[in-house]
């Protein structure tokens, strides 16, 4: 089941002489278990792809959908609900709210949906605890590792029935192993049953993706998924080539 | 790195004969360098010969187990202590592929990159999911063979993302389709 439909999307910012094509003619579907890492280099329209899928922009051409909704035809208001609802957002930094405790935030959208405290505490709780974060609640980012703040932050991002994560450069400032643990969670919660959508410019960050899309000037120049070789390649002497 | 030094270190656990000793070289290594009996035996063979290494009887199976010497121990005490030297290893294949490209007329040298990156970058997802798959820490030794995988297939990914963005500001020189000729051919190069 397709949660994310990007279709033939074009993005333009500004006009005439000046206008800068950010998207030239984007295709991209991520299914329900599906992570899709997006590689490039600066400029080449990364952050651009995934301000449009999660509605945060409008595509000067062409379509987005999620889990059915095309966004294009929604009201203001049905968008901020979409996008509070089904989309989850983390981001390398900018991801918590300093006077917020971690239950707190993880609360907030649901709270902000409009379900009562109590119960978008309860559910907070149980996210932390999917995170390893059990007994975190009451402590605010400030008093957490990057690693942790950054694990609160997936937790927040799949809350209630969201269904597509959209995570930017998600390990930014975190060492090797910490970072590797956030992957290991997102892919996770992938499995579980979510669509991701991961922008990263670290190859070793990308191959924990099912399939990954290299853009090149607003267009995707490739795409490549595993070829279920892993064991075969173990053996070859030399790898790769 | 020698299967020499390999066979010493397994043999400094204690005695082993060949066949034991192939199995311990593809468990500590992941499987990432297969060995046939062969190689072990000649191996063997050379170690002897130098005394780093001595015989012991035959079992009732008859298996020969070897055991470590000193000057063994010596030795591999001195390879451990060295690093290994990048010039030691063969020449990059890829980078001779590319470097040819660039002077090849009618390669279209963005997609020899982008062909590369792309089975790299396969490769790469290959290694996380055996990773993903294998994490136990009692599987330390393999995960660190694994991890030296990885990390050099995310340097080929850079150095190819590298490649990408200096072509694209690239300016070809005019192709000659001949190197300069050689000086006693060309007296005129002198006059430079």
């Amino acid at each position: 089941m397709s949660i994310l439909e990007v279709r033939d999307v074009h993005r333009v910012h500004g006009s005439g002489e000046t206008a800068v094509h950010a998207l030239r003619g984007v295709t991209l579907t991520v299914e329900a278990g599906e992570l899709v890492a997006v590689m490039g280099p600066s400029g080449s329209g990364k952050s651009t792809l995934l301000n449009l899928a999660g509605g945060l922009d409008r595509p000067s051409q062409g379509e987005v959908a999620v889990d059915g909704t095309v966004l294009g035809q929604c009201s203001r208001r049905a968008l901020a609900a979409l996008r509070r609802r089904r989309v989850g957002y983390v981001f390398q930094d900018l991801n918590l709210l300093s006077s917020l405790t971690a239950a707190e935030n993880v609360a907030l959208p649901l709270e902000l949906d409009g379900v009562g405290v109590r119960q978008a505490r309860r559910v907070a709780l149980a996210a932390l605890s999917e995170v390893d974060l059990d007994g975190y609640g009451p402590r605010f980012p400030d008093e957490m590792s990057g690693g942790q703040q950054q694990r609160v932050a997936i937790a927040r991002a799949l809350i209630g029935e969201r269904r597509l994560v959209l995570a930017d450069e998600p390990t930014g400032a975190l060492d090797s192993q910490t970072g590797e643990a956030v992957l290991r969670l997102l892919r996770s919660k992938v499995d579980g049953g979510a669509a991701g959508v991961l922008v990263t410019h670290e190859a070793r960050h990308a191959a924990w993706a099912d399939r990954v899309v290299f853009l090149r000037d607003g267009v995707i120049v490739d795409t490549s998924g595993p070829l279920d070789q892993a064991d075969e390649l173990l053996t070859t002497p030399g790898g790769s080539r | 790195m020698s299967v020499k030094h390999g066979l010493l270190a397994l043999l400094e656990r204690g005695p082993m004969h060949g066949y034991q000793l192939r199995v311990a070289f593809e468990e500590s290594t992941g499987g990432t360098w297969p060995l046939n009996i062969g190689q072990v035996y000649t191996t063997l063979a050379r170690l002897e010969r130098d005394g780093l290494v001595r015989p012991l009887p035959e079992s009732d199976a008859g298996q020969r187990p070897y055991q470590i010497t000193e000057a063994g121990r010596a030795d591999l005490a001195r390879w451990f202590a060295t690093p290994v030297s990048r010039t030691d290893r063969p020449r990059d294949e890829l980078a001779i592929k590319l470097a040819l490209a660039l002077t090849t007329p009618g390669v279209d040298v963005p997609a020899v990159v982008q062909t590369q990156r792309g089975a790299t970058m396969r490769t790469l997802q290959e290694y996380t999911r055996l990773k993903a798959r294998a994490d136990k820490p009692a599987d330390l030794s393999w995960r660190l063979v694994l991890d030296a995988m990885l990390f050099q297939a995310e340097a080929e990914v850079r150095w190819l993302d590298h490649c990408e963005a200096s072509l694209v500001r690239y300016t070809p020189p005019p192709v000659s389709a001949l190197p300069e000729a050689a000086p006693e051919a060309a007296p005129e190069v002198s006059h430079r």
